[in-house]
């Protein structure tokens, strides 16, 4: 009985097809955490900025990425956009705009926290050696604000790959979407395929998520201070 | 973008269920993660023997793999070996066993902050390990945990809206509903918007006030 379910994961081009899944899923989130890193390092740095009407804007977008779950603004973007101003999205170019737009905020906290973290003196002591602004930042505060950022963005960067397991409810193929079309076709023949196809999918999810999360651990204690 | 609010008081008694059920499965799911999250922190805080291996391999798992293939694993594929579990008690495992390991690594690391050089004076003056625990490390490890436990209630509230997968009748998924019966799309987001801030605006905003108060018990202060 359970050993039917496991033999549809081999038959045919199944595994091959949930690999697929797994690599469109991988590209989203690549993209996405690309673009989010630029972004945020830029919003970051210019949210370090002391100007109330710098700060207030950026932090009321931070929030409401705190605030409202990613799943609904994937289907806030997913059905509002065409349905008022005309405009085809792909579920592919939601999730990118959506994943973008909450990671680069994430990224832009992490960047900001990193930088104002750092003691004053830091800049003082630049300042007194006779540094400019840019020498400043390049040789003294880029480079430590780097390590501190570094851990916490490779675990935000974790997280958006446990995110994009959302995608499948706006219709995007990936992973999860490919394990229910096999599940759907072999479900009346191998009873227990849906228990195999989860389960694998869920093993696959560990097998990416898991060296990152160490790595990110690894690097935090051989940073540390 | 026309907003039709006359419908808002039509569908206004499916959303406040809707909100009511989010709470209820939220507060559940919280209450077990905290009470999973504390076993799991003091084993890990002790290192007991075997009980530690086992409690890091359930936090590698539950951290790194999405709650919705939890569900998924849970709701469509156990019952195909047998276990059957109702959509509400399967989200409420799900959020536990996610919660739970969020909370055991904020746990833990409040304990751990609280010095060495603290645990080794209580164990000059005499304490035992259980007068230790009560009287020097749960009080600063609760206040070192506040912000991280606020955090975490929060992604555990807003993780509810994963919950929609499995055709649980929660905010998300009592608005996909409904858009797909009236196609009156910018109302239904806009509720579900709303929706989820009534809950979490207050709990973020309680929070940023709780982490100010606590901090009074940390040690130095």
């Amino acid at each position: 009985m359970l050993n039917s379910g496991i033999s549809v994961l081999f038959e045919g081009t199944n595994f091959l097809r949930l690999l697929e899944g797994l690599f469109e899923t991988l590209r989203v989130a690549l993209i996405a955490v690309v673009i989010s890193i630029v972004m945020g390092i830029i919003i970051g740095i210019i949210r370090t900025s002391k100007n109330k009407l710098v700060q207030i804007p950026f932090r009321i977008y931070l929030e409401l990425f705190r605030i409202i779950p990613i799943l609904v603004w994937l289907f806030v973007i997913y059905y509002i956009v065409p349905a008022n101003f005309g405009l085809e999205l792909s579920s592919e170019l939601v999730a990118l705009i959506v994943f973008s737009l909450w990671g680069a905020a994430e990224i832009s906290d992490i960047v900001r926290g990193a930088i104002i973290s750092l003691p004053k003196h830091q800049v003082e002591s630049s300042k007194a050696l006779g540094l400019g602004v840019v020498q400043m930042y390049r040789y003294v505060l880029i480079p430590q604000a780097t390590k501190r950022s570094i851990p916490p963005m490779i675990n935000l960067i974790t997280r958006m790959i446990k995110t994009t397991a959302l995608l499948t409810m706006i219709g995007f193929v990936e992973v999860i979407k490919v394990g229910q079309q096999i599940i759907n076709v072999n479900n009346l023949e191998h009873p227990t395929v849906s228990f195999w196809i989860y389960g694998f999918i869920f093993f696959l999810y560990f097998c990416i998520c898991f060296p990152l999360s160490r790595f990110s651990r690894k690097l935090e204690q051989k940073w540390a201070t | 973008m026309t907003i039709d609010w006359q419908y808002f008081v039509e569908v206004l008694p499916h959303y406040k269920t809707a909100l009511w059920l989010t709470v209820k499965l939220a507060a559940i799911g919280i209450l077990f993660a905290i009470v999973v999250g504390m076993i799991c922190s003091v084993i890990q805080y002790f290192k007991v023997k075997v009980l530690n291996q086992i409690v890091q391999v359930y936090l590698e798992v539950a951290r790194n793999t999405p709650l919705l293939i939890q569900l998924f694993f849970l709701y469509y594929g156990l019952p195909k070996i047998g276990i059957t579990l109702s959509g509400e008690l399967c989200g409420i495992i799900g959020l536990t066993f996610l919660g739970g390991s969020y909370m055991a690594e904020v746990f833990r690391a409040g304990m751990e902050a609280v010095s060495k050089s603290q645990i080794e004076t209580g164990k000059a003056i005499g304490l035992s390990n259980l007068q230790l625990m009560r009287y020097v490390i749960i009080p600063q490890a609760f206040s070192y945990s506040v912000p991280g436990f606020g955090a975490n209630c929060i992604f555990l509230i807003k993780e509810t809206s994963v919950f929609s997968g499995i055709a649980i009748l929660e905010l998300t998924n009592t608005t996909k509903n409904l858009m797909g019966i009236y196609y009156k799309t910018n109302e239904a987001l806009l509720m579900l918007v709303i929706g989820y801030l009534i809950i979490l605006l207050p709990l973020t905003l309680f929070l940023t006030w709780l982490e100010r108060r606590v901090r009074h018990a940390e040690f130095g202060n």
